[in-house]
C-alpha cells in the first residue's frame, strides 16, 4: 500500500533525449505551479509557507525586540508594547514566535534535504544495481524504517547530546529510510521503459543515465514525499525541544518556549498558547500543501 | 489461517534480530558513556576504578559477547540491573508496560467512534459543505502537535477545575474511575492525531470502494443505499483503514513518550528518558526495542485482522 505509483508521461519521456531531459525540472516545477493554484486548500497552504519564510528570512527587521533581550517586566499580559506579552525572563513573545521561524525551517529544510540526499541516493541506487546489493541494503532500511520514528530520533539526540544540530541530524537519520524506499519503488517501474533500454543502447553511461533519465522521473513522488516531510519534522523538531533535547535556552524555537512557558501557564495562559499555535499553523501549511501538491501531482498517491 | 499466521510470525524473527542488532550497535556508536557520566566531577575517581566499573557492568567484553549476553537475557526475561539504580529492569519494564498500552489503547478506543462515522458520511456527501469541513479539521487535526493539546488540557482543567493529575498512577484493578480520570485528557491527547488519519483514510478508502463495479451491480439490482453501505462497501472500505492505525502505531509510541512526560505516568516512554538523561545503557536499549515491539506486534495483528477480512490475502 505504501508502494508509490509513479507518474507516466509517455509522450515526453520516450524519445528522452538529453534537451528533452533538461527542460523536465522547470516544467515539473511549472506546473505545479499552475496547478497549485487551482487547489484552494493547497494554495492557502502556498502563501502560509510563503508566509512563514518571509517571517524567517526578516525576522531582525520585523520583530520589535531583540528575542533574548530580557528588557521588560516579566510575564506581562498582551499589550500594545507586547503583542504577544512577555515571559518568564522579560523577553518579548512575540519577537521569539518570529525568530522561533527561523529555527523550526532551519531545521525542517537542512534535515530534510539531509534525509533526501541520502535516501533517495541509496534508493536509487539499490532500484539501479538491484541483486544482493538491492537485498542487503534494502533490508537495513526495511528495519529501520520498522522504528516508530520519533522513538528513534528521541533516541538518537538523546544520546548524542543535546543540541540543535544533534536534533537535525537525527530526525535526518529517521527520515531518509522513507525517501530511499519510495525512491527504489519509483525507479523499479521505470526500469524496464523502452527509453532506458534506448539509453543503454545508445552507450550511456550509469551515472548519465540516472542523472538524465531515472532522476527526473522518480521525482514527482519524492517532491510529495519532501513536502510532507517537511511539516513532520517541524513537528519532530519541536517535540524534541520540548524534551529539551533539541534547541538550547535561550535560543528561540517554539518547542523550547512551550515547555518553559508551561510552568507559568496558569499566570499567563500566552506563553502555553502561541508556541503551539505558531507549531500548529506552520505544519498545518505544510500539510495544506503537500495535499495539493499530491492531488496536483497524482491523487493515486497516497503516501 | 494458521498457516499464515505461523508465516508471519517466522518472519517477524529476522526483523526482530534487525531491530536488536540497530539498537544495540547504535547504543555503542553514540558517544556518552555512563560511567563518565556517573563519575563525573568527582576527580578522585582513578582510571583503574572506572574500568573496574566497566568491567562490572560488561562493557570491556567484546561487542558480539555483550550482544549475545543481551540476547540471552532478553530470551531468559531476566534483563538485569539498571546500572544507575541498580533496580532489577525487568520489574520496572513489567510495571511501566501496562501504563503505555493502556494509555495507546484508550487513544485507539477513543478515536475510531469519531473518526469512523465521519469518514465515511465525508466520502458519501463527497464534495459537499460535510465533505469540505470534514476534510479542513481532518488536515487540522494532523497538524496539532499531541503535546500542545496536553497542555492547553492541562490549562484547561487546572484554571476552571482547579484539577490537576495526580502525581502517582492509580492502578486500574484498584480504582477503575480514579484511572480513567488520569488517563482521559493523556489518551484524548493522542487520540485527537489518530481520529484525522483514520477520518482522511476512511474517506478515502470509501470513495474508492463506491466506485467499484459490484457497488454498481448492487445498485442495479435494487439494494437500498443503507444495505449497500454495511453489507457491500463498508468491509472492503475498512481494510486500509485497519492497516492506517497500524502504521499510526509508531507516531503513537512517539507521542506517549511525551504525553507520559508531561502527565507524569510512569510508562516506558518516561522509563525510556530516564534512561536517556541518566545514559542507562541497559534501559535504553530494551525501552527502545520495547516500544518497536508494541509497534511490530500491532502491525502482525493489523496484518491478521487483513487476512481475517479479505481472504484472497490468506492465499497469496
Amino acid at each position: 500500500m505504501n508502494e508509490p505509483i509513479a507518474t507516466h508521461q509517455p509522450s515526453t519521456t520516450l524519445m528522452g533525449g538529453a534537451e528533452l531531459g533538461l527542460r523536465k525540472k522547470p516544467r515539473l516545477m511549472a506546473r505545479l505551479l499552475r496547478q497549485i493554484t487551482k487547489h484552494p486548500i493547497g494554495f492557502a497552504g502556498m502563501l502560509i509557507v510563503l508566509f512563514v519564510l518571509l517571517m524567517a528570512i526578516l525576522a531582525p527587521i520585523i520583530a520589535p525586540y531583540e528575542p533574548s533581550a530580557q528588557g521588560a517586566t516579566r510575564l506581562l499580559p498582551t499589550s500594545a508594547e507586547h503583542l504577544m506579552g512577555t515571559d518568564e525572563l522579560g523577553r518579548d513573545v512575540f519577537s521569539r514566535i518570529i525568530f522561533g521561524a527561523r529555527t523550526s525551517l532551519y531545521v525542517g529544510l537542512l534535515s530534510v534535504s539531509l534525509a533526501s540526499v541520502v535516501g533517495i541516493t541509496i534508493g536509487v541506487l539499490a532500484g539501479f544495481i538491484g541483486g544482493t546489493f538491492d537485498n542487503t541494503i534494502m533490508r537495513v532500511v526495511d528495519i529501520i524504517f520498522a522504528f516508530p520514528t520519533l522513538v528513534l530520533a528521541i533516541v538518537i539526540a538523546g544520546l548524542l547530546g543535546p543540541s540543535l544540530t544533534n536534533a537535525m541530524i537525527a530526525i535526518a537519520i529517521v527520515f531518509s529510510p522513507s525517501f530511499a524506499r519510495v525512491a527504489r519503488g519509483s525507479v523499479l517501474t521505470v526500469k524496464n521503459e523502452v527509453y532506458l533500454e534506448a539509453a543503454h543502447v545508445v552507450g550511456g553511461r550509469s551515472a548519465h543515465i540516472i542523472w538524465r533519465h531515472i532522476l527526473p522521473n522518480v521525482m514527482p513522488p519524492l517532491v510529495v514525499l519532501a513536502t510532507l516531510s517537511l511539516s513532520l519534522a517541524i513537528l519532530a523538531e519541536a517535540s524534541l525541544s520540548f524534551l529539551g533535547l533539541g534547541t538550547q535556552p535561550p535560543d528561540p524555537a517554539w518547542g523550547l518556549m512551550l515547555s518553559q512557558g508551561r510552568k507559568f501557564m496558569e499566570r499567563s495562559p500566552g506563553l502555553a498558547i502561541f508556541p503551539g499555535l505558531a507549531i500548529m499553523i506552520t505544519v498545518l501549511a505544510f500539510n495544506f500543501l503537500g495535499d495539493g501538491l499530491r492531488d496536483a501531482l497524482d491523487p493515486r498517491l497516497r503516501l | 489461517m494458521f498457516k499464515f499466521i505461523l508465516r508471519r510470525l517466522l518472519i517477524l524473527i529476522p526483523t526482530l534480530i534487525g531491530m536488536s542488532l540497530i539498537i544495540f550497535v547504535m547504543l555503542r556508536l553514540l558517544p556518552g558513556d555512563i560511567v563518565d557520566a556517573m563519575v563525573g566531577l568527582d576527580p578522585t575517581i582513578t582510571e583503574e576504578a572506572k574500568y573496574d566499573l566497566r568491567t562490572s557492568f560488561g562493557l570491556n567484553d567484546p561487542w558480539p559477547i555483550q550482544y549475545i549476553k543481551w540476547l540471552g537475557e532478553i530470551l531468559t526475561g531476566d534483563l538485569g540491573t539498571s546500572f544507575r539504580s541498580r533496580e532489577p529492569i525487568t520489574d520496572q519494564l513489567l510495571r511501566a508496560l501496562p501504563i503505555t498500552v493502556e494509555l495507546a489503547a484508550l487513544a485507539i478506543l477513543m478515536s475510531i467512534p469519531v473518526a469512523i462515522p465521519l469518514g465515511i458520511l465525508s466520502a458519501v456527501r463527497q464534495n459537499s459543505q460535510i465533505d469540505f469541513w470534514a476534510r479542513t479539521i481532518g488536515l487540522i487535526g494532523l497538524s496539532v502537535p499531541s503535546f500542545w493539546l496536553a497542555t492547553l488540557f492541562l490549562l484547561f482543567t487546572s484554571l476552571v477545575f482547579r484539577w490537576v493529575p495526580p502525581v502517582i498512577w492509580i492502578n486500574p484493578l484498584a480504582d477503575p474511575i480514579g484511572n480513567l480520570q488520569q488517563m482521559f485528557f493523556p489518551a484524548l491527547a493522542l487520540a485527537v492525531q489518530l481520529m484525522a488519519v483514520e477520518m482522511r483514510m476512511m474517506r478515502a478508502s470509501m470513495l474508492e470502494v463506491l466506485r467499484q463495479d459490484y457497488i454498481r451491480t448492487a445498485r442495479a439490482k435494487g439494494v437500498t443505499e443503507q444495505t449497500m453501505l454495511y453489507r457491500h462497501a463498508l468491509k472492503n472500505a475498512f481494510i486500509p483503514v485497519i492497516t492506517i492505525i497500524g502504521i499510526q502505531m509508531g507516531v503513537l509510541m512517539g507521542g506517549s513518550i511525551i504525553i507520559e512526560q508531561i502527565f507524569g505516568l510512569p510508562g516506558i516512554g518516561w522509563y525510556l528518558l530516564q534512561g536517556i538523561f541518566n545514559r542507562d545503557y541497559p534501559i535504553v536499549q530494551i525501552t527502545t526495542l520495547f516500544l518497536a515491539l508494541i509497534f511490530v506486534f500491532v502491525n502482525l495483528l493489523v496484518d491478521m485482522a487483513y487476512a481475517f477480512l479479505d481472504p484472497r490475502i490468506r492465499y497469496a
